[in-house]
């Protein structure tokens, strides 16, 4: 059947009426089912925290022992139900290591004695060039507005592309179901499905409800976080006072975790 | 055409059934990786990719390597490679499946394959890798079938079967060419972060390749009535020797790069694989390696080594056993080792790993077993 202009119009016509008349019939049913069934929109949520770019530093001088590092991963793991693996298949979003592992590169004999042997907290730089984001082959890790890295767990397809991208080792993969390895798990946060890749999230699920990362809470003022695009500030003035490093700038990734030295 | 692979002897139906015994014996463990996840292989947080992504980088120059028939034949007018052109390109068909199953046993949720289709990411080399595999896999298969089809018909292949054999030739280049880049475009990979790998993979390749396929068809030469053209051998073993000579060449500029700059990130992967520092497990395959690649080229630049029937076929198995080492097992592994904090975490295929790559490569053998037979028979009635 041949459809000529005439009938194409009388068709959109009706078509846009029935569209108009069902709007309008379900607004006066369920007022806000249409607005709800669209895509959730960021900011909805007057407590938010938000930032145009976040970013985290680490002060070194006040994080001596692993004790106190302990407290800080513990936040995090437990928060977000990290099961604990043991051997080389584990999963961590936030780890310690000695400053020659962290910064293989920063490392020559005479590095002082309390570099040496305190330990580096490691967790995901949340790069403004992310390599894992470039090469993720469904967009299931990409970076939002604010500079977060994230993860969707429901699309990722465990191909582990990501964890080969990232320079930082900062992405581990669900070898097994996690569930079994979890002792108390947190209802709040979703757990994971053995397959997928997962990684700190700067704790976006905190900062939507208003909440500083579990990290930061933790550490006693030892990690602080902040908008870096804000001149004002808290992480602002710190980098202008304190010398700061970053791991393996020469990447050109543009790690948004910041040591203070 | 294909009811022509249903009519075999005992010898084919044995062959036949234990090829799919063996494929039935990777199945299961498939089926057990599925439910266990993929802890049950030698896999960990440091070396994200094994076995499986080893062969899938393998048996890409495999297929790749087709082209080392079709160009000389079409673009040159070999004739020699005639009747072998088909073979090239059916072999190529099976090794892309074979790759394509690798990539699917890798995922940790195969189930969402398809996301990759579903949401096109023209930023990620995996991407595109998909694209130029299924496109390659889809221009042999309808290449080889068509020209096969005017062969038993007698006549001559339609025009636009020529264009599609044009088109051939370049994405038989761009197929190892995306897969090098899935490991050049990452930063931090020292061993990897090489402009010149897709090269060093193409090099590999186009003597690993031929090489196989050579094997391959002595072998059916022996169980049928094919008959190798001798001018087509010496062409094929010629060209092995040049590309295995430009393999080894680039070694060895990786080599003088690392070394004479004396850049210890670059240093320390060949530290590890030839030196054995943090861990021995490559080193014995990398000079394993060098052992079959020198004295594999040195059997292939002798004429009179070259050209006898038994030392050629040492040669070619040689190449072949060197080019795996080198592209299925070391180049993956090794890239990983040292992980990004200088730490050496080793790695090493279970046995579940092992039995679902072997029925893999079992499911390509099948296929190409059919193919060929089709092949054989539709070639042996158009001659008589």
């Amino acid at each position: 059947m041949a459809i000529n202009r005439r009938t194409f119009l009388k068709a959109a016509g009706l078509t846009t009426l029935a569209g108009v008349a069902g709007h309008a019939a379900m607004e006066l049913l369920a007022p806000g089912a249409l607005e709800a069934s669209g895509a959730p929109k960021v900011g909805e949520y007057p407590e938010a925290l938000t930032a145009k770019r976040w970013a985290m530093l680490i002060d070194t001088e006040k994080f001596t022992t692993a004790q106190v590092y302990q407290k800080c991963i513990d936040a995090c793991h437990v928060l977000h139900n990290v099961p604990h693996i043991p051997g080389d298949q584990e999963i961590k979003w936030l780890w310690t290591d000695s400053f020659k592992h962290v910064f293989p590169d920063q490392q020559h004999a005479l590095v002082p004695e309390r570099i040496k042997n305190q330990p580096f907290m490691a967790l995901c730089n949340h790069c403004d060039n992310p390599p894992c984001v470039r090469v993720c082959p469904t967009k299931a890790t990409f970076k939002r507005d604010d500079g977060i890295v994230m993860m969707d767990m429901h699309r990722c397809i465990g191909c582990r592309y990501c964890m080969a991208g990232c320079p930082y080792g900062a992405r581990s993969f669900n070898f097994w179901d996690p569930r079994p390895f979890i002792e108390n798990i947190d209802p709040y946060y979703p757990t994971r499905m053995k397959g997928v890749v997962e990684k700190c999230t700067f704790c976006e699920d905190r900062l939507a409800k208003g909440q500083l990362p579990a990290c930061v809470e933790a550490s006693e003022g030892a990690l602080i976080f902040g908008d870096l695009a804000n001149e004002d500030s808290e992480v602002r003035r710190v980098l202008r006072e304190r010398y700061s490093l970053r791991r393996k700038p020469s990447l050109g990734t543009d790690p948004h975790v910041f040591y203070l030295i | 055409m294909l009811e022509k692979a249903l009519q075999g002897n005992k010898a084919y139906w044995g062959w036949i059934a234990s090829l799919l015994v063996v494929i039935g014996i990777g199945f299961v463990f498939y089926v057990y990786q599925l439910q266990q996840g993929l802890g049950v292989t030698g896999l960990n947080r440091d070396v994200s990719w094994g076995l499986y992504i080893g062969q899938l980088t393998y048996m890409v120059g495999i297929a790749a390597s087709a082209v080392m028939l079709v160009l000389p034949y079409y673009l040159h007018d070999h004739k020699a490679f005639g009747k072998l052109v088909i073979f090239g390109e059916f072999l190529a068909v099976s090794a892309v499946v074979v790759c394509l199953l690798f990539v699917v046993v890798d995922l940790g949720q195969p189930q969402r394959l398809m996301n990759v289709i579903l949401y096109p990411t023209p930023n990620s080399v995996l991407f595109w890798d998909m694209v130029v595999l299924n496109g390659y896999l889809f221009l042999n298969i309808i290449i080889g079938w068509s020209v096969l089809h005017a062969v038993k018909k007698g006549v001559r292949p339609a025009s636009w079967v020529k264009v599609l054999i044009y088109v051939s030739i370049p994405w038989a280049v761009s197929i190892h060419t995306v897969t090098a880049f899935l490991y050049a475009g990452l930063p931090g990979r020292y061993f990897w972060h090489d402009s010149l790998l897709a090269a060093s993979f193409l090099s590999g390749a186009f003597a690993a390749g031929p090489a196989l396929l050579l094997l391959i068809l002595m072998i059916v030469q022996k169980v049928s009535d094919l008959k190798i053209p001798k001018e087509a051998i010496q062409t094929m073993t010629k060209i092995i020797t040049y590309a295995w000579a430009i393999n080894l060449f680039m070694v060895l500029l990786k080599i003088f790069s690392a070394y004479y700059s004396q850049y210890p990130a670059k240093m320390a992967a060949f530290d590890y694989m030839f030196g054995g520092y943090g861990g021995e497990q490559l080193m014995p395959w990398m000079w394993n390696f060098v052992f079959l690649g020198v004295v594999s080229l040195a059997l292939l630049v002798i004429p009179s080594t070259r050209n006898n029937p038994v030392t050629m076929t040492i040669a070619l198995i040689m190449v072949f056993v060197a080019g795996w080492i080198d592209k299925g097992l070391t180049l993956v592994i090794g890239g990983f080792i040292p992980n990004p904090f200088k730490v050496h975490t080793e790695y090493w295929p279970t046995i579940p790993e092992v039995f679902i790559s072997v029925g893999v490569y079992a499911v390509g053998l099948l296929i190409l077993t059919v193919l060929y037979k089709v092949a054989l028979a539709v070639q042996r009635e158009s001659a008589s």
